[in-house]
């Protein structure tokens, strides 16, 4: 059962078709891995989904009703999505831990001055700052972290959210391989716990040992879906990827 | 004594109008130049209450405070379309707008007459006619300003701003209505600043439009600047450095016939000085 559908998604910008027409469906309990070269439309098609970019025709299908022919960014917290960015995007001048603690809070401006569960959001800052191994860091401000931490940051502000679908924007690129394995628990816990993730990435290794399905652009268009060992193995996608 | 306790007043009253402005600027990076228009709807708000209803000062502080959020609703509705410099130059209009008011408005402000004859204020039979006892009022009033917008920026709501400040599109991917945040504080610092024009009123006794020309809006934003953005202690600490800097250079002895533009020459190369070699000014958390 599928809990997010795009139904021909499409972005122009100016003469150029960043995403054409594309329709997919995102599985809960499951990885897919969104793959393509440079330039394919992956991140703009993240975009797209979480309402950083409106698309220009399409829609968004969630669960079974609901229907959006349009999504402000706003608004995926309501239908429980969230994600991280290619490059990272911290509230930098903030500490580790208020980078957490603002997405956990109140929405409104009444309940936010007064709020009322301040213990449980602490603890689960720190249940989420600890499962990244940032707990210790929690009073640095967030631009004197290193590049890993960062990433690191970026994704536990998005576990904390408790979300049901997730997108991670290339979470591996520039970590170490500490770090690697800590990202890659935090992926298969969220798959574990019937979640819904899907994950831009462009080392194959890492999409083959954690995508259940795996879908690949190329040129704003889809180019192949299907098991990754299967789709990973296309001759186009092999052209269009190592362009070889 | 008394030329301590007229520095002393303006200090206060200023560290008010700052407290306000940062709460804007500081804390949600809302390039902001109309404080001087709230501060002057504060002002005009008392006089007109004092001398033409005759309502007790503190009642006037209150319907001040009302009419000056209506003003501010109305003009960070507008403003609430505009980013970054666009905003900064949106607000400058309105400075001015709110300046021709006072300025032509003369059946209500009188114009470039000004009102006179504003009554201090009084509180069960006391009058604060002394200025000792003013000083303590505005103290007071600068201390409540003080800790309400500290009680802002350390709740989650203060989180929600700084991080508007930080990255507007990143925080609305979590669910919040950013353009909601910047018009609440937007209203409350308007109606903070508009407490400092009602003391302003009733120490000076006399308003015209002058005192809230777009100079004073940049004034106190150089007051925050200074006294470093996104801490409120820096922004009593620089109210009192900008007010008492140039009071203090009186006492440097320049000679007579050119002591009054020596001044101005040493005020302005402090400044200058202070932003090339302390950025973040005295105490701040948060560059611009």
């Amino acid at each position: 059962m599928p809990t997010l559908e795009t139904k021909s998604i499409s972005k122009r910008f100016d003469s150029i078709k960043a995403v054409d027409n594309v329709s997919l469906s995102f599985e809960a309990g499951k990885i897919t891995g969104l793959i393509g070269p440079n330039g394919s439309g992956k991140s703009t098609l993240i975009n797209l989904l979480t309402g950083f970019v409106p698309y220009d025709a399409g829609m968004l299908v969630l669960g079974e009703t609901t229907r959006l022919s349009r999504v402000r960014p706003y608004d995926i917290a309501t239908y429980d999505i969230t994600r991280t960015f290619q490059d990272v995007r911290l509230f930098e001048q903030m500490s580790v831990l208020d980078n957490v603690l603002v997405v956990l809070t109140e929405r409104n401006v009444w309940s936010a001055l007064f709020e009322k569960h301040k213990t449980y959001h602490l603890e689960k800052a720190k249940e989420v700052l600890e499962r990244v191994g940032l707990w210790e860091k929690r009073n640095q401000l967030a631009v004197n972290l290193s590049y890993g931490q960062r990433k690191l940051l970026e994704i536990a502000r998005a576990v904390a959210m408790d979300a049901n679908i997730y997108f991670f924007d290339e979470p591996f690129a520039g970590l170490f391989p500490e770090m690697r394995k800590v990202v890659t628990s935090v992926l298969k816990e969220l798959r574990n716990k019937g979640n819904t993730v899907i994950l831009v990435e462009h080392n194959m290794d890492i999409i083959r040992e954690l995508s259940d399905y795996c879908v690949v652009m190329d040129s704003g268009s889809l180019l192949a879906q299907g098991k990754p060992e299967v789709v990973l193995s296309r001759k186009d996608v092999i052209e269009a990827y190592l362009g070889e | 004594m008394e030329y301590f306790i007229h520095l002393g007043i303006l200090v206060a009253i200023y560290a008010i109008l700052a407290l306000s402005l940062n709460l804007v600027i500081g804390y949600t990076g809302l390039l902001s130049v109309t404080q001087a228009a709230f501060y002057g709807i504060g002002a005009y708000a008392t006089a007109i209450l004092i001398t033409s209803y005759d309502v007790n000062f503190f009642l006037s502080i209150l319907i001040g405070m009302a009419a000056t959020g209506l003003a501010a609703f109305i003009i960070g509705y507008v403003l609430s379309r505009f980013d970054g410099d666009y905003f900064a130059l949106g607000s400058f209009g309105f400075n001015i707008i709110i300046f021709s008011i006072f300025m032509n408005w003369q059946e209500l402000t009188r114009g470039p007459l000004g009102i006179p004859g504003i009554d201090r204020p009084s509180l069960f039979g006391f009058v604060f006619s002394d200025n000792t006892p003013f000083l303590v009022l505005a103290a007071l009033l600068a201390v409540l300003a003080y800790f309400l917008c500290q009680f802002i920026v350390h709740s989650s709501f203060g989180r929600v701003l700084k991080a508007i400040r930080e990255d507007e599109k990143a925080i609305q991917i979590f669910g919040y209505k950013t353009g909601y945040y910047k018009l609440v504080v937007f209203i409350v610092g308007a109606m903070v600043a508009s407490v400092g024009g009602s003391l302003f009123a009733s120490y000076i006794t006399f308003i015209d439009p002058s005192s809230f020309h777009l100079n004073e809006s940049i004034f106190v934003l150089a007051i925050i600047i200074l006294g470093g953005l996104a801490n409120n202690k820096g922004a009593v600490w620089g109210a009192a450095f900008l007010i008492l800097l140039p009071e203090a250079l009186r006492f440097v002895g320049f000679p007579t016939d050119i002591a009054a533009q020596m001044r101005q020459v040493v005020y302005g190369l402090i400044l200058v000085l202070l932003m090339l070699y302390r950025p973040q000014g005295l105490m701040g958390e948060y560059k611009l």
